[in-house]
């Protein structure tokens, strides 16, 4: 990195560490380039499409628009902690075909399933419209997300409670 | 280029006095777009909000709600007594972008970041709200509708931030809000506008017609004084007097013209008995 | 079958190009003509900038022949003296940081003297806006069928019409980017592709390299959607010429906005249609020119414009057709490679038009495709006779059915009547599509493909075609497993590395399939017929013998092969553009139910029903699929996406300003399939990829016609275009209040 860079501490999925992240380096450029967690991905550096989501204090966020330092103190998680055996309903319904807006699309959903609460209030697809996807027209998604919440609602799994 | 990460309000405020020309970046929503190219134009310095949490926070006083500068949109959807006791916040805040872009986008940082689409300052200029800004020596208070001078041009002293918004607290008999954007979520505002009123004041605010976001007084004038209207094209002379859309890469001047008209004429037929 | 990879992309474990870690690497960007046209009079590269830290490259160091190999050898790798379209590439720089090369970049002055471009394909060019030829004309084509002149003449009702479509961006998720570097000699390039034989072509003549000095290969692509088919040539060009001056690894990745700016569009089109037709309805006489705006070199426009004039009668029978076609140059950015590639353009003028003629003569919709589909027999514009055994009349009423077409429309009109600030309305499009290349196209491509047999008695199929998101490595999966009878685990598909794929030809024209995967499975057959075995044989006593065989040959690779051979029943005439174009068309039903709000036009649709025949169903899940994402990315092509020109260039290169849909935007797309086997597609199965993409547009604009009894004529119908033309609607037309 050009210049002295910036210490941070902040937890990234689930582990506590300490960081030197780049004065002009994004979350996204973070995690990606010098944590090797290439999972997130750049769609369009503009936070609209979504392909970067990642969650910041348990709420998902557009990782391409965040300064790094500004995850200074807080918790970042990955499509990378996203346990594998929770994406089988993603899996069977067609939800991912190219893959590249896949990681954000799981981030999102995955913090859908864990606050179940949300669609008391939102549709599935008003809470998944800021993850944009060329391939799938978006029906393998919502299909997807639909068998999610309902495994999980008879197999367990706890609400964190609205985030 | 030099990051300043203040841990209070105190501090933010003294970086603030001593480095005026440091930007102010809280959610980022604006700020961070391109990031990579604006910092390959020129880093700058910056004063980062986030780590403020005085500023996230929102109190409710007797007569006001009052939002500190941080909060972002998704706090206010999230909030069942402000859908309950200010409907049209909650109603933005829903319509901005997505979930991903709520989650990071301040009242505060869309108030100062002055775009004539801003998502939240009709609803906050329609309920009469009032800004506080601090600096090192002092605080100040200025209502919302007085804020802005012209295009992204502000009162607000270098050495200033807006750390509050006080939202009065009152009953209203009509209280509406339309956005217009280029899809259904994800959008930049085309044309929208917020309306409220209590008793016979009314106020319209129209964003994305003009350099600012602005009151519509002809409109309210015609509006209070219960003028006939029969149809959009009645409204047009007071849209004129108030507002000056323009073509941009966005949508076209005749389309928010015509799409603002029509708006404010069917959203307030029911409401208004002087419209046919 | 589950999608092989789909663990992988979820767990975000996939790696495409940026994700790969290199050692040593540059970063890679590019400097780019500022004007539309004209005469390059100097560079200077600023003092702001250490420039002895750059890797410098520009046409100079082309070893080869300066030219992106593909129909034609005009399109310059890099310019050298004059530019032809904005962003055109000029110089290229390489740096370790990505930072200082956005810096260095924008250091380059590039000093053109403009001479007046051509940027109307509408228009005729005037003498000193000529640059290709003596008129502009890239590729003109002609189909003629019986005496059109002579039927235009008798026929009792003559109705014209003019249809135009915009271009659009295709926004894979993932842009366009390509890492290349030096293995001791040998040129290796990986990135996404569709195409990588097309690149290993593009090199030898460019870099004037032999084929066993060039590697190419494929990583995960994230989407392609015809993007990816010719343009990456460009870019691995660009990152290998860094990376051989250089000396180290180059990674070229675009921005969104670049990609946007830089990378090809679907073809603008403009087509004029006049139709003769008898008072029942019946077409007499179809006289049609297609226009296509090719942008500043040829490119694949020949291609384009081909499939395009194909198309553009429809499905229908008729005796008398003609059918001419021309691709303009502009100074534009070359238009390339889009799913659908001209049959989405004609077909909307076409289907557009059936409801004009339909409405102008008094007759239903329904009516007149039911009179004029394609019936058993019925021969197409270029004679082609159709037998397959789909009925496409079931396929239209399927879709009626699912759609409550008729239900609809009588309800709509009550809606109407009764709703202040809303108007509904219902429409149809039927449509079709060949699959594979045109005429004598796919033996001309001369596809290979090999399926090995591996020590450990596993099968490694090898082709050329890429997993872009369709499905491609599940579906050969499961042909090979059907085939030889061997289960999923027992199945490898080999990694497509032009050091071990034979050429099976590009993954496009909906080829991937019905062609290739036919040959995966004939690759099979004599795969087992190699180690003795026939088609009834067992999947384990085939990974016995083949054990056996690899034991008993020690150090020999076993590998089955079959090539392309070409239908016996297929004949094309490439001279008179007569006779069977493709071996197989999939047959499309599509309905759009719509609500216009008054206030704001803007469109929402509230219902889609998608009924194609294609073949056979080989993976419902992959096949519903690609109709639901072709049918959402050409329902943003409708409604929603507009190309804004400035200065001959995209204007709006941004994600906020150029509209795709998003999951609010589009209703669930509702499927159905039928099936009619193709004898010469794997399993049966006919190409569907681009299929929904000749149906949406003109469902969605014969829908907005019926709700406001207005007259759509063109694409996109975004709110303020279709604000201007129901307010200017002539008299008789309702409009709106």
């Amino acid at each position: 990195m050009s210049g002295p860079g910036i210490e941070i501490r902040l937890t990234l999925n689930g582990e506590s560490i300490r960081a030197r992240v780049a004065q002009e380096d994004r979350l996204l450029d973070f995690l990606r380039y010098e944590r090797g967690l290439t999972g997130t991905k750049e769609g369009c550096g503009e936070g609209e499409c979504g392909a970067c989501t990642v969650l910041l204090d348990g709420v998902p966020v557009n990782s391409c628009l965040i300064p790094a330092w500004q995850a200074r103190d807080r918790s970042v998680e990955t499509v990378e902690s996203v346990p594998e055996d929770e994406l089988a309903a993603l899996l069977e319904s067609g939800a991912t075909q190219c893959g590249a807006c896949t990681p954000g699309v799981v981030m999102t959903a995955w913090w859908v399933r864990r606050n179940r609460d949300l669609v008391d209030t939102h549709g599935l697809r008003e809470l998944m419209a800021g993850n944009l996807c060329r391939c799938t027209g978006y029906d393998g998604i919502i299909e997807g997300l639909e068998a999610w919440l309902e495994s999980a609602k008879s197999g367990g799994g706890e609400s964190e409670g609205g985030a | 280029m030099t990051v300043y990460l203040p841990v209070d309000l105190d501090e933010a405020l003294e970086l603030r006095a001593r480095h005026p020309t440091a930007t102010p970046i809280a959610g980022g929503t604006d700020l961070g777009v391109h990031w990579p190219q604006r910092m390959a134009g020129g880093p700058g310095d910056w004063l980062d909000l986030s780590g403020v949490s005085e500023l996230r926070t929102h109190t409710w006083t007797d007569d006001a709600l009052v939002l500190g500068a941080g909060t972002t949109y998704w706090d206010v959807v999230r909030d069942p007594r402000i859908a309950a006791a200010l409907p049209l916040l909650v109603r933005a805040a829903g319509l901005v972008g997505a979930v991903q872009i709520q989650a990071r986008g301040t009242w505060g940082g869309n108030v100062v970041n002055a775009s004539p689409a801003a998502d939240g300052v009709p609803v906050l200029m329609a309920y009469d709200a009032v800004l506080e800004s601090q600096s090192r020596d002092g605080s100040s208070l200025i209502p919302l509708s007085e804020f802005y001078l012209g295009y992204k041009r502000m009162r607000l002293g270098p050495g200033e931030l807006v750390t509050g918004i006080h939202i009065p607290l009152r009953t209203y008999d009509f209280e509406w809000f339309e956005k217009v954007g280029s899809r259904s979520a994800q959008a930049i505002t085309k044309v929208g506008v917020a309306v409220t009123r209590r008793a016979a004041e009314w106020r319209v605010v129209a964003n994305s017609v003009a350099p600012t976001v602005c009151r519509c007084p002809a409109v309210e004038s015609l509006l209070a004084e219960e003028r006939p209207v029969s149809g959009p094209s009645d409204l047009a002379p007071a849209l004129a007097a108030d507002v000056s859309p323009i073509d941009d890469i966005r949508s076209t001047a005749r389309y928010r013209a015509e799409v603002l008209a029509r708006l404010l004429y069917w959203g307030l037929r029911d409401e208004c008995p002087n419209f046919t | 079958m589950k999608r092989v990879e789909g663990l992988s992309k979820l767990t975000g474990r996939e790696l495409y190009v940026d994700d790969l870690p290199v050692e040593g690497c540059l970063w890679g960007a590019t400097v780019r003509s500022p004007a539309s046209r004209g005469r390059i009079r100097g560079i200077e590269f600023g003092d702001s900038v250490d420039w002895s830290e750059f890797t410098v490259v520009d046409h100079r160091d082309i070893p080869g022949s300066n030219s992106v190999f593909l129909i034609e050898e005009d399109q310059p790798v890099l310019a050298v003296d004059r530019v032809r379209h904005r962003h055109e590439p000029i110089l290229l720089l390489a740096h370790p940081s990505r930072a200082a090369l956005r810096r260095a970049v924008a250091a380059v002055e590039i000093d053109v003297e403009p001479e007046p471009p051509m940027l109307d394909f509408r228009r005729l060019p005037l003498p000193e806006q000529v640059q290709y030829g003596d008129d502009n004309v890239l590729k003109r084509l002609r189909i003629e069928k019986g005496d059109v002149e002579r039927a235009l003449t008798e026929a009792p009702h003559v109705i014209e019409g003019v249809y135009e479509t915009g271009a659009q961006e295709h926004v894979y998720l993932e842009t366009q980017g390509m890492l290349a570097w030096d293995d001791e000699g040998v040129i290796t390039v990986t990135g996404s592709m569709q195409c990588p034989y097309y690149i290993v072509d593009a090199f030898e003549h460019a870099l004037g390299r032999p084929t066993d000095s060039v590697r190419i290969i494929q990583a995960a692509t994230g989407g392609g959607f015809g993007g990816k088919e010719e343009f990456p040539s460009g870019i691995a060009l660009h990152a290998a010429l860094l990376a051989m001056k250089a000396g180290r690894p180059v990674k070229l990745i675009y921005d969104r906005s670049e990609d946007m700016e830089v990378s090809t569009k679907r073809h603008p089109s403009r087509v004029r249609h006049r139709t003769g037709v008898d008072r029942d309805g019946r077409l007499l006489v179809q006289d049609i020119e297609v226009v296509l705006d090719g942008g500043a070199y040829v490119t694949l426009s020949p291609v384009v414009l081909s499939r395009s004039i194909i198309h553009a009668a429809g499905p229908y029978a008729c005796d008398h057709v003609r059918i001419d076609g021309r691709a303009m140059f502009t100074n534009s950015p070359p238009f390339g490679a889009f799913r659908g590639f001209g049959a989405p353009q004609s077909q909307f003028a076409c289907e557009r038009h059936m409801d004009r003629i339909a409405s102008e003569i008094g007759i239903d919709p329904i009516e007149i495709r039911r009179i004029n589909l394609i019936g058993d027999g019925d021969a197409t514009a270029t004679g082609q006779v159709i037998r397959d055994g789909a009925n496409r009349l079931e396929v239209m009423d399927r879709a009626l059915e699912m759609s409550d077409f008729r239900q609809r429309t009588t309800a709509h009109t009550g809606f109407n009547q009764s709703e202040p600030t809303l108007r509904r309305g219902i429409g149809l499009a039927t449509f079709f599509h060949g699959a594979g290349f045109t005429g004598a196209g796919e033996v001309f491509l001369d596809s290979e493909v090999h399926v090995a047999g591996l020590l450990d008695g596993r099968i490694e199929a090898r082709t050329a075609n890429v997993e872009m998101g369709q499905g491609t490595l599940t579906v050969f999966t499961q042909l090979v497993c059907e085939r030889l009878r061997v289960p999923v685990e027992a199945v490898v598909i080999s990694p497509v590395d032009t050091a071990r794929v034979p050429n099976s030809g590009p993954t496009v024209a909906s080829r991937t399939v019905m062609v290739v995967g036919s040959l995966l499975e004939a690759a099979c057959d004599d795969l087992r017929s190699q180690v003795g075995l026939g088609p009834d044989a067992d999947g384990g006593s085939l990974v016995r013998a083949i054990r056996d065989w690899h034991e008993a040959h020690p150090g020999q690779e076993l590998v089955g092969r079959a090539k392309y051979r070409q239908p016996e029943h297929i004949e094309w005439d490439d001279e008179t553009y007569r006779g069977d174009a493709y071996g197989a068309y999939a047959w499309g039903a599509y309905v759009a139910d719509i609500e216009v709000d008054l206030r704001t036009f803007i469109v929402r649709v509230r219902d889609f029903v998608a009924v194609q025949e294609i073949g056979r169903v080989l993976h419902e899940t992959l096949a519903r699929g690609q109709i639901q994402g072709g049918v959402v990315q050409a329902l943003g092509w409708a409604l929603l996406e507009e190309c804004k020109w400035a200065d001959g260039a995209m204007e709006n290169a941004q994600l906020t300003n150029y509209i795709i849909p998003t999951t609010v935007d589009v209703p669930p797309i509702r499927v159905d399939f039928l099936e009619a086997p193709y004898p010469h597609g794997a399993g049966g199965a006919k190409g569907i990829g681009e299929l929904p993409f000749d149906g949406v547009a003109p469902a969605v604009a014969n829908a907005i016609a019926s709700a406001l009894d207005v007259d759509p004529t063109f694409v996109p119908l975004t709110p303020e275009r279709l604000m201007d033309l129901a307010l200017h609607a002539p008299a008789s037309g309702g409009g709106a209040p």
